[in-house]
C-alpha cells in the first residue's frame, strides 16, 4: 500500500491546488462565454470586448450541439452568461425551451432583415450574428481526371458519372446535413424533394458525422464533391486547396449563426454589453480577419472580399419557424432514416 | 494491541468528524474571492454548521451533532464489542443518512423535495458541500466501518471494512449516482412521467436490432455492428498483444526495447490522429493507395471507412493495453511449472499448450474483456473512419448533441450498450471458472523459463514484425504531419503550426506564453497528473479486495466497479453535469470534476491489472505475514504492493495518458479555466486544421513519452528471484 498511499497523498494535496483555483464566474465584472465559432475568431473577439469594456472574459469554446447540450444540462444552476456563435437551429431550440433570455438591443436597427427576422421568431430570445449559405464544392483535379463538367445545380449532382463521388454529412448529427434536407424540400415540394434526395443517396459516398467534413474530404480528393456551408469551402480555398465552391442555381438555403442570452445569468448586464457590442461593425469585422469568411449581420460591416457573395446566390425564403421547430424536424429525419438512408445502392 | 490500535483510528475519525461540525468551513467556498467568506467566521459564507446552525439561518444542521453523540458514547462508554459496534454503527449510519438527505432535500432554491416544503413550510436555502460538510460525511462512513468490523464483519478486520466501505461509497457516488440520473430517461417521457410503453418500443426499434444486412444489401442494426466490432477487436487486441508480450519476454530477440516503446505509442496517441493518419495512407488519395494505383494499377477504393478502417484503428489503439495487461502475467508465470513439464520430457510444444498457455489464461481473459469493452465506449476513430458504419457511442453521442436532440434515445443507446458489457464480464467469468492461476509462491527460485516453442514463436514473430513496420509508418506520417505546410497536399516543411501552438513571447513582462494550445496544455498536465496516482491506487486497492477477501455482493462490486468503463464517455460527461450541477455536491466548472472523471473512469484498468496480477500470487504469502502478527494493512504495504508493480505502472501509466487523450467524456466538463487539450485538438479536427492538430498531439505524445520513462523509473521492476536466463547466443529472433 506504500506507494498507494504516497501517491494518494500527492493526488490529494494536489487535487487542494485545482479547488483553490476553481472559480466562480458570478464575480463582479466577469463573464463566461459559450464560443461556438472557431477558436481563431473566439479568442480575438474576447480580447477585443475586455480592452473596450474592462470586463474580464471567461470563453470556452465548444461546437453549438455541444453547447446546446450543456445548458441544458446546467439549466438548474447556469454557469454560463451569453452563447455566442453556432448555427441558428439549437439556439431556437434552446428559445423554444425557455433557456435563453428575451433582450432587445439598441443595436438592432443596424442589423439585416434576416438577423432582426429570427429575433422576432425567437420572440426575442437569440438574433443573428451572421449568415453563410449552403452549397457545394468540387476538387478540379479529380473533376478534370474524370472528365467531368462542372456541376452548377444540384441536379448536375444526380449523373450517373458522379456515382459514389458526392459527400454530405448525417442530418441526424449535423446541422448542415439537415439545412440541405430542408432546403430540398422547399425548393421542390416534400414527395420531389424526397424522390432528389433518394436519387442523390445512389452517389454519396458517405454521410459523414460533422457537417464541415466533406470540405475538407473534397481537398484531399477523398471525394469529388462535398456539400457543406460555403464559407467552410472558402477558408480551405484561401488555404491554396484545388477546390471551387458553387452557389446551385436552383438557389440554396443557409444558415443564420446566432447569439443568446443564457436564462438564469448571474451577471445579466455584462452578458447585455456583450450582445450590444457583438452586434456593433466593429466587432463583427473580427470574423473576416480570423479567416472566418460568414457574412456578417451589421449592414456596415466590410464583407471579407473572399465571402461568397450574398447578393449573387439565389437565396430561397428559408421558413426558420417551420423547420426550426423540434415537431417538424423530427418528422422529418425520422423519413429520412426510413425512406433514403437505409435504401440499397 | 491491535485492539487498541482500532479504538485509536476509531477515535481519530470521531475527532474530525466533531472538528467537522463546529469548526470547518461547511459549505462550498469560491476561494478565488480570496479570504473575504471568513470575515464573519464561525457565521456567514465560511461559517461551520454548529456555528450556523445556533446562531444562523440553517438549524437543520444541529441535528447532525444527535448521531455525532451516539458514536462517542459507543467508543466512551465500556461497552462490549458487540453492542459497542452496533451502536457506533448505528451512529455512522444515521449521520450519513441524515447528512445526504438534508443535503438533497434543501437546495439552493428553497426545498428540492416538494412534500418536506408541504410539511414545514418555509424557504431554507443552502449550498453545496464543503470542507466541513465533506469531511463530516467521510468521518461517518468510517466509523460505520469500524462498527460493522466490531461486529466481526470480514473477521473484525477494520482495514478490510473500511477499504470496502470506501471503495463502494465512491462508485456509487460518482458512478452510480450520475449515470442512474441519465439513465431514468430511458423510462420518463420528456414530460416527466412515466412511461413504460415508449420505453419498449423504443429498445426493441429496428433501427438497433434489425438483420437486414445477413439477407441483402441493407444496413444492420448498429447493436449488431457494435457487438460484432467490439468483438473483433477484443480477440484481435489479445492475440496482437500475446505476441508482443511473448516477444518482449521470451525470446532473444534485439528488438525487445523498440517493441516495448512501439507497443506503449499507440496508447499515448490523442484521439483522432491514428484515423486521419489511416486516412493519409490508405483513404483514396492516401500514399499506400497511390502507390498501389500507380505501379500495379489497382483501382482506388474507399475500403478505409467502415468496418476495416474502425477495425484497424482500434486494433493499433487498444493492443497495447492487452500488453500491458499480459506482460505482467506472463512475466508471472512460474518457470518451475515448466521446467517440470521440460523435465517430464514434453516437448517445447506440449509444455506451451499444456502449461504456459493454460496459466496466460486470466491474462487473456481481462485482456479480451478491456479490448472489448474499450472498442464499445471509442467514439473518435468511428467519428473519423466510420463512413456509413454506425456504432452505438457515435450514435449516443449524436443523440445528445445532434440535430435530433432524443435524452430518451440515447439512454435507450446507453442500456444496449451496458448489457453487453454485462455479456461479456459473465461470459469471461465462465471461461475462466474456478480454476487457480497462482504461480508466484514463496517457495523461491523457480528454475528458467522454458523458451517458446519454435511454431509459437515464428507465429509470434511473423505478426509482430509486420504490425511494427506499419505502426512505424503511422507514426511516421503523424511525425511529418505537424511540420509540413498541409498534410496530403503541400509537403513543404514548415514550424508555423508548432508556433501557432507554442510560441513563446518575450516581451516587457518577461517570459509570455504567446501560443494559443498554453492554457490547455498545462491545464491538461496538471489535471492528469492528480488524477493518475488516485487512479493508480484506487484501482489496485479495489483489485486487492477482489482477489484476497470475499465477502457478500462481491460479484456486484466486481461489476459496479467495471461499470464507469463501459459506459460511453458522452454519457458520462452529461451525466457529471446533471448530478453535480447543484447542491449538495456542486463541481462543475472546477479542475476537481475533471479529475473525478478521470479517476472513476479509468479505475477498471486498474483494478483488471491489479486482478490479474494478484490472482497469480500465492496466498500463503499474505497468510505468513498475517501469521507473523502483521496487519492487513502492513501486508499490502510489504508484501503485495512490491510484488504488484508492473501492475502499478500499467495503471500509473494508463491513468496519466488516458487524462491526456480522452475527449467525449470531457467535452461537456471543460470550463474556460480547466480546457483540456483533446478538446482543443478537436476543435482544429472540427476547422479542417489538421496541422496543428497533428503538431499538438505529437508534441502531447513526446511529454507523455517522458512521463512514462519517469514513471518506469520512479516504481522500479519488480523482483522476484528467478534465475537470470543464460546470455543470448547470437541466435536472435
Amino acid at each position: 500500500m506504500w506507494f498507494g498511499l504516497r501517491a494518494a497523498a500527492i493526488g490529494a494535496t494536489s487535487a487542494v491546488t485545482l479547488l483553490v483555483s476553481a472559480g466562480g464566474a458570478s464575480a463582479q465584472g466577469q463573464i463566461t462565454v459559450y464560443c461556438s465559432v472557431q477558436e481563431e475568431w473566439c479568442r480575438p473577439m474576447v480580447d477585443a470586448f475586455e480592452k473596450e469594456t474592462g470586463i474580464k472574459v471567461a470563453m470556452t469554446r465548444k461546437s453549438s450541439g455541444e453547447t446546446y447540450a450543456q445548458i441544458k444540462a446546467e439549466a438548474a444552476n447556469p454557469k454560463g452568461d451569453i452563447w455566442w456563435g453556432g448555427t441558428g437551429d439549437p439556439h431556437m431550440q434552446a428559445a423554444e425551451e425557455g433557456l435563453s433570455e428575451e433582450y432587445k438591443s439598441p443595436a438592432m436597427a443596424q442589423l439585416h432583415d434576416w438577423a432582426v427576422r429570427q429575433w422576432t421568431q425567437s420572440k426575442g430570445r437569440t438574433v443573428g450574428i451572421y449568415s453563410g449559405a449552403l452549397g457545394f464544392a468540387y476538387n478540379t483535379k479529380q473533376l478534370a481526371q474524370k472528365g467531368l463538367a462542372a456541376p452548377k445545380c444540384w441536379a448536375d449532382l444526380l449523373s450517373p458519372k458522379l456515382k459514389d463521388e458526392v459527400q454530405v454529412a448525417d442530418p441526424n448529427s449535423s446541422g448542415t446535413a439537415y439545412t440541405l434536407l430542408a432546403t430540398i424540400v422547399q425548393i421542390m415540394g416534400e414527395d420531389k424533394g424526397f424522390d432528389y434526395l433518394k436519387a442523390l443517396h445512389k452517389n454519396i459516398n458517405q454521410y459523414t458525422k460533422s457537417g464541415a467534413a466533406p470540405a475538407k474530404a473534397t481537398s484531399l480528393g477523398e471525394t469529388t464533391v462535398g456539400i457543406t456551408f460555403m464559407h467552410d469551402q472558402v477558408t480551405m480555398i484561401v488555404d491554396g486547396a484545388p477546390m471551387k465552391a458553387v452557389a446551385p442555381c436552383e438557389g440554396t438555403g443557409y444558415e443564420i449563426g446566432s447569439m443568446s442570452i443564457i436564462k438564469g445569468t448571474k451577471n445579466l448586464e455584462g452578458a447585455k454589453k456583450w450582445y450590444d457590442f457583438a452586434l456593433s461593425a466593429k466587432a463583427q469585422a473580427i470574423g473576416g480577419q480570423a479567416k472566418s469568411f460568414q457574412v456578417p449581420s451589421n449592414k456596415s460591416t466590410p464583407i471579407p472580399p473572399e465571402s461568397p457573395n450574398l447578393a449573387e446566390i439565389k437565396l430561397i425564403d428559408f421558413d426558420f419557424a417551420k423547420y426550426g421547430s423540434s415537431a417538424e424536424r423530427k418528422r422529418l429525419l425520422a423519413k429520412w432514416d426510413a425512406e433514403v438512408k437505409n435504401l440499397p445502392k | 494491541m491491535k485492539r487498541s490500535l482500532a479504538t485509536a483510528v476509531a477515535g481519530g475519525w470521531l475527532a474530525a468528524g466533531w472538528v467537522a461540525f463546529a469548526l470547518l468551513p461547511w459549505y462550498w467556498l469560491d476561494l478565488s474571492r480570496g479570504l473575504q467568506d471568513f470575515v464573519d467566521f464561525p457565521l456567514g459564507v465560511g461559517g461551520s454548521a454548529l456555528a450556523l446552525g445556533v446562531a444562523g439561518d440553517r438549524p437543520w444542521l444541529l441535528l447532525l451533532a444527535f448521531p455525532l453523540l451516539l458514536a462517542t458514547l459507543a467508543l466512551v462508554l465500556p461497552l462490549a464489542r458487540g453492542p459497542g459496534g452496533a451502536l457506533l454503527t448505528l451512529g455512522g449510519v444515521l449521520g450519513g443518512l441524515y447528512l445526504l438527505a438534508q443535503g438533497f432535500a434543501i437546495g439552493l432554491k428553497g426545498w428540492d423535495w416538494g412534500w418536506l416544503g408541504a410539511a414545514f413550510g418555509g424557504t431554507p436555502r443552502q449550498e453545496g458541500l464543503g470542507p466541513g460538510g465533506t469531511l463530516l460525511l467521510l468521518a461517518f462512513l468510517l466509523l460505520t466501518c469500524q462498527g460493522l468490523a466490531r461486529r466481526g464483519w470480514c473477521r473484525g478486520d477494520a482495514f478490510v471494512v473500511s477499504a470496502i466501505g470506501t471503495v463502494v461509497a465512491l462508485i456509487a457516488l460518482f458512478v452510480f449516482f450520475p449515470v442512474a440520473r441519465v439513465l431514468a430517461h430511458a423510462v420518463i417521457d420528456p414530460s416527466g412521467a412515466f412511461a413504460l410503453a415508449g420505453f419498449v418500443a423504443r429498445i426493441s426499434d429496428h433501427s438497433i436490432w434489425g438483420l437486414d444486412c445477413l439477407a441483402g444489401p441493407l444496413r444492420c442494426g448498429v447493436a449488431w455492428n457494435t457487438l460484432l466490432l467490439a468483438s473483433l477487436v477484443g480477440v484481435g487486441s489479445t492475440l496482437l498483444g500475446l505476441a508482443f508480450a511473448l516477444v518482449a519476454t521470451r525470446s532473444n530477440s534485439r528488438f525487445k526495447g523498440v517493441l516495448r516503446i512501439l507497443s506503449v505509442l499507440p496508447i499515448i496517441t490523442p484521439p483522432f490522429v491514428i484515423g486521419l493518419a489511416l486516412i493519409l495512407i490508405f483513404g483514396r488519395s492516401g500514399i499506400a493507395s497511390t502507390l498501389l494505383a500507380e505501379w500495379l494499377d489497382v483501382p482506388r477504393s474507399r475500403w478505409i471507412y467502415g468496418l476495416p478502417g474502425i477495425l484497424l484503428a482500434q486494433l493499433l489503439a487498444f493492443t497495447p493495453i492487452a500488453f500491458m495487461i499480459l506482460i505482467g502475467v506472463v512475466q508471472g508465470i512460474s518457470p518451475a511449472l515448466e521446467e517440470a513439464a521440460t523435465t517430464l520430457r514434453a516437448g517445447r510444444w506440449t509444455t506451451f499448450r499444456t502449461i504456459t498457455f493454460p496459466l496466460l489464461r486470466p491474462g487473456l481473459a481481462n485482456a479480451f474483456l478491456v479490448g472489448f469493452v474499450e472498442s464499445m465506449a471509442d467514439f473518435g476513430n468511428p467519428l473519423v473512419l466510420g463512413g456509413n458504419y454506425d456504432v452505438l457511442s457515435t450514435k449516443i453521442f449524436f443523440a445528445v448533441v445532434g440535430a435530433a436532440v432524443d435524452e430518451s434515445r440515447a439512454a435507450v443507446l446507453a442500456i444496449v450498450l451496458l448489457s453487453f458489457t454485462l455479456l461479456a464480464f459473465f461470459v469471461q467469468q465462465a471461461w475462466l471458472g474456478k480454476k487457480v492461476y497462482t504461480t508466484v509462491a514463496g517457495k523461491g527460485d523457480g528454475g528458467l523459463p522454458a523458451p517458446l516453442p519454435r511454431r509459437v514463436a515464428l507465429l509470434a514473430a511473423a505478426v509482430v514484425a509486420p504490425w511494427s513496420v506499419f505502426m512505424i509508418s503511422v507514426y511516421g506520417i503523424i511525425m511529418v504531419g505537424g511540420f509540413v505546410k498541409s498534410l496530403g497536399r503541400d509537403y513543404t516543411p514548415t514550424l508555423v503550426h508548432l508556433s501557432t501552438a507554442f510560441r513563446i513571447d518575450w516581451g516587457n513582462h518577461g517570459l509570455r506564453f504567446a501560443g494559443s494550445a498554453w492554457d490547455s496544455f498545462f491545464a491538461t498536465i496538471q489535471v492528469a497528473a492528480v488524477a493518475a496516482p488516485l487512479t493508480a491506487a484506487l484501482g489496485l486497492l479495489t483489485g486487492y479486495l477482489l482477489t484476497r477477501q470475499s465477502f457478500a455482493g462481491k460479484r456486484a462490486f466486481e461489476f459496479g466497479t467495471l461499470l464507469s468503463f463501459a459506459i460511453p464517455g458522452t454519457v458520462i460527461g452529461v451525466s457529471y453535469i446533471v448530478a453535480f450541477n447543484v447542491p449538495p455536491f456542486e463541481l462543475t466548472g472546477t479542475g476537481l470534476i475533471l479529475v473525478l472523471c478521470f479517476v472513476f473512469r479509468n479505475m477498471p484498468v486498474g483494478v483488471r491489472a491489479g486482478v490479474a496480477t494478484l490472482s497469480q500470487i500465492d496466498r500463503s504469502l499474505d497468510e505468513a505475514s498475517l501469521t507473523l502478527g502483521a496487519s492487513s494493512a502492513t501486508t499490502v504495504r510489504r508484501v503485495v504492493m512490491p510484488l504488484l508493480r508492473p501492475a502499478l505502472i500499467a495503471a500509473l501509466v494508463y491513468s496519466f495518458v488516458r487524462a491526456m487523450t480522452s475527449v467525449s467524456a470531457v467535452i461537456f466538463l471543460v470550463s474556460a479555466k480547466y480546457n483540456m487539450a483533446t478538446t482543443y485538438i478537436v476543435g482544429r479536427v472540427e476547422a479542417g486544421e489538421f496541422g496543428l492538430a497533428i503538431a499538438y498531439s505529437a508534441t502531447l505524445i513526446v511529454v507523455m513519452l517522458l512521463a512514462i520513462v519517469g514513471i518506469q523509473l520512479a516504481v522500479g521492476e519488480r523482483k522476484l528471484g528467478r534465475r537470470a536466463a543464460p546470455q543470448p547466443t547470437g541466435r536472435t529472433l
